[in-house]
């Protein structure tokens, strides 16, 4: 299992391979983006520091403990990222498919509403705080 | 019986840009048992801090660094009492 919150990009291609892919039939990856809505130019990424990898953890472990995974990678960067830059990415290694799509879903589910991160965009009309969707928090009920 | 503590406060986002203020070591009263009521303490010291922690916006809470509730009580013993207040968080 392997949790990194980073400034630097990340490549998908290597971190996917890097992966214990011993007993493994399905590789499902998840990468989340900077949006190019309503002319963003960048984004800021704040984090709680220490309370960040250990919400990461927490997450992934209970991710673990609910499907048979061989294996999983979270990276979710901070600092300033531009439109279409890659932000996060949420890669699950299983026996079965079924196990990998639902512990990614999992685990991006949580990382929504759980992790502490915070945006902040920037663009045309200066810079404003994203606000949190309470759809994100709605999405949490299907793993209850 | 508690005893005062000394506690780091932590300020993320957009309620640490109200406050101007990223990190504080304050001595709490001893008085003061939740994570809540340290929040209710805060907001008597002004208009800036009523405002960043007023009960009218959403504010998220989390103490030693695991997300709580304004319920959560403070640990009478140890020296590294931690307390964060950020909006909800928008990672992913």
């Amino acid at each position: 299992m392997k949790i990194k919150v980073q400034a630097a990009d990340f490549d998908v291609r290597a971190e996917l391979s890097a992966l214990n892919t011993a007993q493994v039939g399905a590789l499902v990856s998840f990468v989340g983006t900077v949006r190019t809505d309503d002319g963003v130019t960048h984004m800021e990424l704040e984090h709680y520091p220490g309370m960040t990898e250990n919400s990461l953890a927490g997450i992934a472990q209970q991710a673990m403990q609910r499907w048979v995974i061989s294996d999983l990678t979270v990276i979710h960067r901070v600092g300033v990222l531009r439109a279409g830059e890659q932000i996060v990415l949420v890669a699950v290694a299983s026996a079965h498919r079924q196990n990998a799509f639902a512990a990614c879903e999992f685990i991006m589910d949580y990382l929504k509403t759980d992790a502490p991160f915070w945006k902040k965009e920037h663009g045309p009309d200066g810079a404003r705080w994203v606000d949190a969707r309470s759809s994100d928090l709605s999405s949490l009920d299907r793993w209850h | 019986m508690t005893v005062p503590i000394q506690v780091n406060l932590r300020f993320f986002a957009s309620v640490r840009e109200q406050l101007g203020c990223s990190e504080q070591v304050v001595t709490l009263p001893s008085e003061l048992a939740t994570v809540g009521q340290v929040r209710d303490w805060l907001i008597l010291r002004g208009e800036v801090w009523a405002q960043a922690l007023s009960h009218d916006r959403s504010l998220r809470m989390a103490y030693q660094q695991v997300m709580c509730d304004s319920s959560e009580p403070l640990l009478c013993s140890g020296p590294n009492h931690e307390i964060a207040f950020f909006p909800p968080v928008t990672g992913g």
